[in-house]
C-alpha cells in the first residue's frame, strides 16, 4: 500500500509518499520561517495563505521525485489537528478532494500521533509497547503507548511547552526564530557553570506540598532567564552563549529526570522521543546515557523528522488505513484535540 | 461544454453542474462548507450522470469573501482538478453576485467585516453576462467609488448590513437595492463559459483566492 501524506498544521507545508513495502519514497518540506520572521511569531492568516499556494506544487514535485503516477497511490493522509484551523483546512480540503477524484480512501491524522510514530520511519523501528516523550513547540508530555491509538498520558506540562520555552528564551537573547536550533548553536560556545537556572518540579523531597510527579513546568525557567538577562543589562556574545548553555542544560535535565522517573514508574523497556525538541543533540546524548543506565533502548527520528514533516503523516496514515480506518468525504478539522481522545482502530 | 462550478465566498456555499445548457445547483448553508462541499459535488455528478474526468473544467468563485471559506473552495478545486487532470477557471465572486440579479447595472457590496465592504460595479452585456467597470476594492461604505450615471441596483451582504450608509453614499444614482443576495455557483458557471471557450482555463495550482485585503498582520516593532 502506498500513502500520500500532507502536513499543514502550522508554518510548514510537508508532503511525502510512504510505501508499506519500500518505505519512504519521497518527501519535501516548504518552510515558512522567513515569511513569519518579521512578525515575531507565526501569523495564522499568512500561514494559511502560503499553504494554499505551496501545497499542490509541492505535492506535484513529490509525485515526480517518487516516480509515482496517480494510479500508484492507494490512500491519502492529512493532518486533521491539533493546529491552526485555517491552515489545517487547506491540507484537509486538498487531501480529501484529491482522494475523492482518485477514488481512494482518505484519513485525518492527529499531528501528535504523527510525531509519536516518526521514529518508526527509521531502520529498526521501535515495536509497541513503549514509553514516549513528546517534546515540541506546543506539547511536552510523557505517554504510555500500548499500540496504535492507545495513548495514556502519564505526565505533561502544566504551562509552557519545552519548545515554546526555547523559542521565548531565544527571543530574550535576541537569537531569532525558531529558537531551539539557535539556542543549541549558541550553547556550543558556552562555558558551563557561569549561570545556573532552576529545574522546575524536579525536587522529589520537597517538605511542603505534594511530590512533583511526572508533570513538567517551564514558565518559571523562562522567567529566571528573563530576570538574569535584565540583571546583566547588555549581553555580549559570550554571555549569550553561556546563558544559552545554562538554559539548555536546565531543560535537558528536567526532561531526563522525568524520563527516569517515568521509566521507574512504568517499567518501560523502550523510550521513544519525538517532536521538534527531540532534534536537540544534548538531549539525545543525555537520554541515550539514561537508556544505557536503565537498559532501556531509546529511539529518535532523524533530526529532519523531529520537526513537522509530511513523512510522519503518511506513515501514521498508512497504519490507520491498513487497519481499515478512513474518513468520509464530509471532512472537518480540530484545532484542539487531545491525543488521549484517539482510539485503536477496531 | 461540461463544467463544475462552486462558490464558497460567503456563509452560503453552492455547487453547480452545467452540461450544455442544462444547469443544476445545490446550496449549502450555515458555514458547513468543509462537511458538505464534496458530498454535494458527488450528488450533483451522480444526478448529472457524469464523472469528474469527463468535465472540461472546474470554475470557482475566487473571491473576495471570507478568507477561510475561500481557501476551502480553492483547495477543493485544486484537488479535484489535479486529481481529474482538468483545468480551472477563476471567476470574481462579486461578478457572480451581480449575476444573481436580473438588473442591468449592479453595484455589488459584500460584507468585509471591520466596517468595510468588498465592492465593484457591473454592467450586463448583450450575452446576459455581467462585466465589471473599474477595479474591485475593499473600503468603508462611505468611501465606495461612485458609479457613473443613474439606475444602479445594489446587491450583496454589504447592502444588507449597511443599507443606510450606502443609500446615502450612492444617492440619486441608485434605483433600488435588493436584499439577501449572494454569489452563486450557477453565476460562476455562466461567467466562466466564455473563458473556457476561449481556452483561458488554468492549471489546477492556479486555483487561488483573491482576498483584496492584504494588510492582515502588523510587523513587530511598528
Ligand atoms: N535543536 C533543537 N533544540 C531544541 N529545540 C528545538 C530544536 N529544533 C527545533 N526545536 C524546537 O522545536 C519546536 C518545533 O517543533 P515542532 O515543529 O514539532 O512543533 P510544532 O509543530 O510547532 O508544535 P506541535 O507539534 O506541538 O503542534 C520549536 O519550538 C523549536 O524551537
Ligand atoms: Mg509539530
Amino acid at each position: 500500500m502506498r500513502v500520500l501524506g500532507i502536513e499543514t498544521s502550522c508554518d510548514d507545508t510537508g508532503v511525502a509518499i510512504f510505501d508499506s513495502e519500500l518505505g519512504l519514497l519521497a518527501h519535501r518540506l516548504y518552510s515558512q520561517t522567513a515569511l513569519h520572521a518579521d512578525y515575531g511569531g507565526v501569523v495564522p492568516e499568512l500561514a494559511s495563505r502560503d499553504h494554499v499556494r505551496k501545497a499542490l506544487p509541492l505535492l506535484r514535485t513529490v509525485m515526480t521525485d517518487a516516480g509515482c503516477a496517480p494510479a500508484d497511490i492507494n490512500g491519502i493522509a492529512y493532518t486533521a489537528g491539533p493546529g491552526l484551523a485555517g491552515a489545517l483546512l487547506v491540507g484537509a480540503a486538498l487531501g480529501q478532494s484529491l482522494a475523492f477524484a482518485w477514488g481512494i480512501p482518505a484519513v485525518g491524522i492527529h499531528h501528535m500521533e504523527g510525531h509519536l510514530l516518526s521514529p518508526m520511519l527509521e531502520p529498526d523501528p521501535p515495536p509497541f509497547p513503549f514509553l514516549a516523550l513528546l517534546v515540541s513547540g506546543g506539547h511536552t508530555l510523557l505517554a504510555n503507548v500500548k499500540g496504535l491509538g492507545q495513548y495514556r498520558i502519564v505526565g505533561e506540562s502544566i504551562d509552557d511547552a519545552a519548545g515554546e520555552a526555547f523559542d521565548k528564551t531565544a527571543k530574550l537573547l535576541g537569537l531569532g526564530y525558531p529558537g531551539g536550533p539557535a539556542i543549541a548553536t549558541a550553547a556550543l560556545k558556552g562555558s558551563a557553570g557561569r549561570f545556573r537556572f532552576p529545574r522546575p518540579m524536579t525536587d522529589r523531597h520537597r517538605t511542603h506540598g505534594a511530590a512533583p510527579g511526572l508533570d513538567f513546568s517551564f514558565s518559571g525557567l523562562k522567567t529566571a532567564v528573563a530576570t538574569e538577562v535584565a540583571r546583566l543589562g547588555s549581553l555580549d556574545s559570550q554571555t549569550i552563549a553561556d546563558v544559552a548553555l545554562a538554559f539548555e542544560q536546565a531543560v535537558v535535565d528536567v526532561l531526563a529526570i522525568k524520563c527516569e522517573w517515568a521509566i521507574e514508574a512504568t517499567g518501560a523497556e523502550r523510550l521513544v522521543v519525538a517532536g521538534g525538541v527531540s532534534a536537540n543533540q544534548s538531549l539525545r546524548a543525555r537520554l541515550n546515557e539514561l537508556g544505557k543506565r536503565f537498559r532501556v533502548r531509546v529511539y529518535f527520528p532523524r533530526p529532519a523528522f523531529s520537526t513537522d514533516n509530511g513523512a510522519m503523516i503518511a506513515y501514521a496514515g498508512l497504519l490507520r488505513l491498513q487497519a481499515g480506518v478512513s474518513e468520509p468525504a464530509s471532512f472537518n478539522v480540530h484545532a484542539r484535540w487531545a491525543i488521549e481522545d484517539l482510539t485503536a482502530p477496531s | 461544454m461540461k463544467l463544475l462550478a462552486l462558490d464558497t465566498s460567503t456563509d452560503i456555499c453552492s455547487v453547480a453542474l452545467m452540461i450544455g445548457s442544462n444547469m443544476r445547483e445545490r446550496d449549502i448553508s450555515g458555514m458547513r462548507h468543509a462537511e458538505s462541499i464534496l458530498p454535494s459535488v458527488q450528488a450533483l455528478l451522480a444526478e448529472g450522470g457524469i464523472t469528474l474526468g469527463k468535465l472540461d473544467a472546474i470554475a470557482f468563485g475566487r473571491g473576495p469573501g471570507s478568507f477561510t471559506s475561500l481557501r476551502i473552495g480553492a483547495a477543493v478545486v485544486q484537488g479535484l482538478a489535479f486529481g481529474a487532470d482538468i483545468p480551472v477557471l477563476p471567476v470574481s465572486s462579486l461578478a457572480a453576485l451581480a449575476q444573481s440579479t436580473d438588473a442591468e447595472r449592479v453595484l455589488t457590496a459584500l460584507d468585509a467585516r471591520m466596517g468595510q465592504v468588498y465592492t465593484a460595479s457591473f454592467l450586463r452585456g448583450e450575452d446576459g453576462l455581467m462585466r465589471s467597470i473599474g477595479a474591485e476594492t475593499v473600503c468603508a461604505p462611505d468611501d465606495v467609488p461612485l458609479p457613473d450615471g443613474t439606475d444602479w441596483t445594489g446587491a450583496g451582504s454589504g447592502w444588507d448590513k449597511y443599507s443606510d450608509l450606502l443609500c446615502q453614499r450612492i444617492g440619486a444614482r441608485l434605483k433600488e437595492w435588493l436584499p439577501a443576495l449572494f454569489p452563486r455557483a450557477r453565476g460562476v458557471a455562466a461567467l466562466a463559459m466564455p473563458g473556457l471557450a476561449a481556452g483561458e482555463a488554468l492549471a489546477p495550482e492556479q486555483a487561488l483566492p483573491v482576498y483584496l485585503r492584504d494588510d492582515v498582520a502588523r510587523k513587530a516593532g511598528r
